[in-house]
Formats: C-alpha cells, sequence, structure tokens
C-alpha cells in the first residue's frame, strides 16, 4: 500500500502570541515549533496500517517555509520511511496549501490512503483535508476516531454533533482526517532518530507542480490580539451569599440566565 | 442589495438555531436571503425559515441525502449555486458546515473564511473577522478574486433573531441528481446524554481537575441540566479520564463562544483560555486567587467549587421557577 501523510508544523500550544510590528502576521521569533496534534494521529495510523500491510510505505507531506522539514523529520523518526517537502510562502493560504499538497500527490503512481488530522491547531479551519480530496476527486470522511479497513472500503465513525457517532462506509482511495482517540501516538526511538537522518526528503517548488501563488483565494490582514479585559468583579461573603449574589447578577444585570 | 445564499442545517427533523443566526444577519441588512435545505422529508421546515426572513427556500429531498455526507450535498448545492449566482454563501461552523463548505469552496475555486466570529455586509461583500491560534490573535480577511464570498459563522457569534410568523418564503422544491457517491452513512450512534453539544450551547458549566473524578462530574451535570446547560471539561480533566475528549474545551479540543461560561475548578492554562476567550460572560470559581482563569473572569468567586455547585443550582433553580 502508498500510505501519505499531509502534516503542518505550528506553534506549541503554550506559545504566547505576539504580533509583527505592521500587523500582518505574528511574530515568530523563539517560538517552539511542533507537528500540530492531530496531524500525530494521523502518522500514527500510516504506520500502524503499513505495519499490518507489509512491503507498504508511508510519505510523509508538508507545504510551508524550509522550516517545516524539521517536522517532517519529526514524522520519519516515529518510522515513516520518505518525506516531500513543498515550498510556499508563510503566508499561504488553505487553498494554495491543499493545491500545493494535492499537486505533489498527483505526481505520486499509486496513493491509496491519505491521512491527515482534522485540522490544523494554529490556523484552525479545517479546510485543507477537503480541499486536497476535492483536488484530487477523492472522497474525503473527517473528525474519524476509529477505522476498519475492509477491501479497498474503510469503515469510519466519525464525531458529530451532541456526543453522536456516524458510522460512515467510503471506497478506497479515500482521504481520512483524524480526531483525537485514534490511537496512541509512538515516541521516536534512538535508532530511528538516527535512521531518520538519512531517509530522503524530496523538495519541490510550486512550478514543479503546476501551482501557482495567484491559487490563493484569502490573505489574513489587520491581525489583533485579544483586547486586554477589565478586572472582574470578585463576589465575597459566605458561600451561601456568594451563590445568591452571583445568581442575581446573572440572571438581573448580565441577563444571561 | 447582494444575494445572500444559506446552507441551513437541521437534524433529526428539527431546524439548527446557528441557521436561524445567519437568515436573521443577511436579511436584516435588507439583503436577497436564499437558504437550501436537504435531507428526508424536510419540506415542512421551509416555513419556519420563511419566519426569520429566508425569502427563497431551495428543498431538496431524496433518501441519499437524510444524512450528510460532504459528496452528496455538495453535488445539490453546487449547482444551484451556479444557477442563484450568490455573491456571498453562509454556513454555520458546525460538524456539519465546517466539512461541507471546503468542498464548496473548492469546487467554486473561490474563498473560504472558516469560524468566523464578526460578520459586517458591506454592498456585495462581506466583513469578517475569525480568530487564530485558537483565539490568542484575530485577523481580518481579505478575499482575493472575484468569485462568491464564503464563510462560516461561529455558533452564537451573531445573536438568533427573534422570529415574525407574518413572514413567508417562496418554497421551490428542487430534483436532486446525484451522480456516484462513495461514501455513505451506515448508522448512527445517538449520544446518551441528551444535554446540548458544547459549541452550540448558549451556556456551558466546565469543570477541571479540581474535580479529582469522573463521578464528581455530576455535580455539575446536575447543575447543567437546571440550565439547559452543556458540560464542557479542561485538558487536565480529560487526559486524567473524567470526561470524553468530545467535552474538552481548548486548543486541542472545542472552541466555545457561549452567552455564559462557568468554569469550575479550572485554573486557566493558556490553551483552555483559547477555546472559551470568546464567551460572552465567563464566571470562574476557584479556591486559588492567583489562577490565572480570574484574570479573564468577568465574575470571580474564590471558594470551593464542591461548596458552591450545588448552592448555585439550587439559586439557579429558584431563578428558572419563576
Amino acid at each position: 500500500m502508498n500510505i501519505y501523510v499531509c502534516i503542518k508544523q505550528v506553534p506549541d500550544t503554550e506559545t504566547k502570541i505576539k504580533l509583527n510590528p505592521n500587523q500582518s502576521g505574528i511574530d515568530t521569533t523563539g517560538i517552539k515549533w511542533i507537528v500540530s496534534p492531530y496531524d500525530e494521529f494521523a502518522v500514527e495510523e500510516a504506520l500502524r496500517l503499513k505495519e499490518k500491510n507489509p512491503g507498504s510505505t508511508v510519505t510523509v507531506l508538508s507545504a510551508g517555509p524550509s522550516r517545516v522539514i524539521e517536522a517532517i523529520r519529526t514524522a520519519l523518526a516515529t518510522g515513516a520511511d520518505q518525506g516531500i517537502h513543498i515550498e510556499i510562502p508563510e503566508t499561504a493560504d488553505n487553498h494554495l496549501t491543499a493545491k500545493a499538497l494535492a499537486g505533489a500527490l498527483k505526481k505520486e503512481t499509486q496513493v491509496d490512503l491519505i491521512f491527515t488530522g482534522k485540522e490544523a491547531i494554529d490556523d484552525g479551519a479545517s479546510q485543507v483535508s477537503q480541499l486536497v480530496a476535492e483536488y484530487l476527486h477523492l472522497p474525503c470522511v473527517s473528525v474519524v476516531n476509529s477505522i476498519q479497513y475492509g477491501n479497498q472500503t474503510v469503515q469510519c465513525k466519525r464525531e458529530i454533533e451532541g456526543g453522536s457517532i456516524e458510522i460512515l462506509e467510503s471506497s478506497m482511495p479515500v482521504l481520512i482526517a483524524a480526531q483525537k482517540g485514534l490511537n496512541e501516538p509512538r515516541y521516536a526511538s534512538l535508532p530511528n532518530i538516527l535512521k531518520a537522518k538519512k531517509k530522503e526528503v524530496k523538495s519541490l517548488k510550486l512550478g514543479d507542480i503546476g501551482v501557482s501563488e495567484a491559487d490563493q483565494k484569502i490573505r489574513y490582514k489587520n491581525f489583533q490580539l485579544p483586547p486586554p479585559k477589565q478586572a472582574g468583579k470578585k463576589i465575597s461573603g459566605d458561600p451561601t451569599a456568594q451563590a445568591k449574589e452571583l445568581v442575581r447578577i446573572l440572571h438581573a444585570e448580565a441577563k444571561v440566565v | 442589495m447582494a444575494k445572500v445564499f444559506i446552507i441551513a442545517e437541521q437534524r433529526d427533523g428539527r431546524l439548527k438555531k446557528s441557521t436561524f443566526e445567519l437568515i436573521g444577519a443577511a436579511s436584516s441588512a435588507g439583503h436577497e436571503t436564499h437558504a437550501v435545505l436537504l435531507g428526508e422529508g424536510v419540506s415542512g421546515l421551509a416555513t419556519e425559515l420563511g419566519h426569520y426572513g429566508a425569502k427563497t427556500v431551495h428543498v431538496a429531498e431524496h433518501s441519499a441525502l437524510k444524512y450528510y455526507t460532504s459528496e452528496a450535498y455538495s453535488q445539490v448545492i453546487v449547482p444551484l449555486v451556479k444557477s442563484i449566482s450568490p455573491h456571498i454563501i453562509l454556513g454555520s461552523h458546525s460538524p456539519t458546515g465546517r466539512d461541507l463548505m471546503p468542498r464548496i469552496a473548492a469546487q467554486l475555486e473561490t474563498g473560504l473564511a472558516s469560524d468566523c466570529t464578526q460578520l459586517r455586509f458591506e454592498g456585495n461583500q462581506i466583513q469578517v473577522r475569525r480568530p487564530v491560534y485558537a483565539g490568542k490573535a484575530t485577523v481580518e480577511v481579505e478575499f482575493l478574486g472575484n468569485g462568491p464570498k464564503l464563510a462560516t459563522i461561529r455558533p452564537n457569534a451573531l445573536g438568533i433573531p427573534k422570529p415574525n410568523t407574518g413572514l413567508s418564503a417562496t418554497v421551490v422544491q428542487i430534483s436532486p441528481h446525484l451522480g456516484t457517491l462513495r461514501t455513505r452513512v451506515l448508522d448512527v450512534v445517538k449520544g446518551s446524554s441528551g444535554r446540548p453539544d458544547v459549541t452550540e450551547a448558549s451556556i456551558v458549566v466546565s469543570g477541571g481537575r479540581s474535580l479529582k473524578s469522573a463521578e464528581n462530574f455530576k455535580i455539575l451535570e446536575d447543575l447543567a441540566d437546571v440550565l439547559g446547560a452543556a458540560v464542557g471539561a479542561s485538558r487536565a480533566a480529560v487526559d486524567a479520564g473524567f470526561r470524553p475528549h468530545r467535552d474538552q474545551v481548548g486548543q486541542t479540543g472545542k472552541v466555545v463562544s457561549p452567552s455564559l461560561y462557568l468554569a469550575c475548578g479550572i485554573s486557566g492554562a493558556i490553551q483552555h483560555l483559547a477555546g472559551m476567550r470568546t464567551s460572552k460572560v465567563i464566571v470562574a470559581i476557584n479556591t486559588d486567587p492567583e489562577a490565572p482563569i480570574f484574570e479573564l473572569a468577568d465574575y470571580g468567586i474564590v471558594g470551593d467549587l464542591f461548596t458552591l455547585v450545588p448552592l448555585l443550582q439550587e439559586e439557579f433553580k429558584k431563578v428558572k421557577e419563576n
């Protein structure tokens, strides 16, 4: 099987976000970059599938500036076989990112399965999985927390509203976007970290795959930090008085209950 | 006047509140508001969409549309959009909307602004702002190119308008022509709680690791049930196994924007604050007066949640009964 995983490199969740001076983006100095957490479930699922199907290969793709090669290396250190980096600008939107990933995948001879995270935790738009699938004319199943593999089909459990679970069947090839709970991602082992340094990471430019920066459809501007909150009101007194006062405020003043 | 096309959502024969928000916003801004409603046996819901200001409701019914799939729904919506040529297409940033809208955007080769928390109409355009880095910053979205502008709006961000039963929509039945479908829903297993989803509830009662056990969340559930609220949890509580991941609020869980967020025993890690920062009113209960959650809270009580939550439940009950 030829298994592909699309990953994104994002700032660590504990990062305190600062803006650049002209508010056209964030200040990336000193940021600790990680593989987006949902993408780790995607990588793990690909590795487990490979282990069940000897002879399979796992290829990890990431589109972004050259720093994202580090994220690809992280995935290679957990056991993926090879990587593809597609160079796109830091300011690329979901469309351009998806066109780049789909463009690189179109150059592959056979794609059986594509995994990705259900969303990247920086942009949080959850667009790229469906966009890549559509550009490849493939079905997409998102927010998946369990997969049963059949003969050229997959049966996925996906989370929908109110804690309900949908059971959905799709033909293969298919793109599956992982939710937390799909599996427990492994850590990189020392031998694999050493081996990863020798694995191939192919680099592609947009021109190599017939995509141009004009494929970008939206642009973010006028970045703002959330306005500082005014100091809140501390409610004092004994617990009974505190409870009474809080409920009175929420009902009579804030009018939210 | 712009033509605004809205993806209406229903589940189990009930329209979503978030759909009313979208229709209300577009029609009260004076725009020609179209809605599309897909499903099986859903025609009867078109009238209600009219009450919120939809001028035309396009209804597509088919057994293959009973459950949402991006494939089948986009096969109906994209040709309809092409025949109507709207300036703006809006959906909710719900489990359905966030999955479907990128499909539509790709097929129309046009830009999509996801999970917007601010929406303003300007002529035939929209001005939208959305959170990035889970709300640690926000950005304005500029659309490039001439196609329709697509946006998904975070539930509860716009507010639900009052319906007007004097208004009615023209209902147009469309016959769906579905091609090959590679995905199909075999079954839906209902969530058992009966409580609203954290992302859609107007009140969320959340608990942290201080709850100490899964069983202790019962006191939050009881409070939530008095308020018709959802129960949320911090990552620490989920990692400790007290709640399922679907209840997790934060950067690696759900991002919520209710009118009231009650944080009980949650210290307020950056990644949690990112997930609930846009709530309209935030209340924090914590024994530690230095907990970062108090910096974001509109109202704070330094105290023990095990004492306070049952007292609050009694007080809310009195308010609800009056």
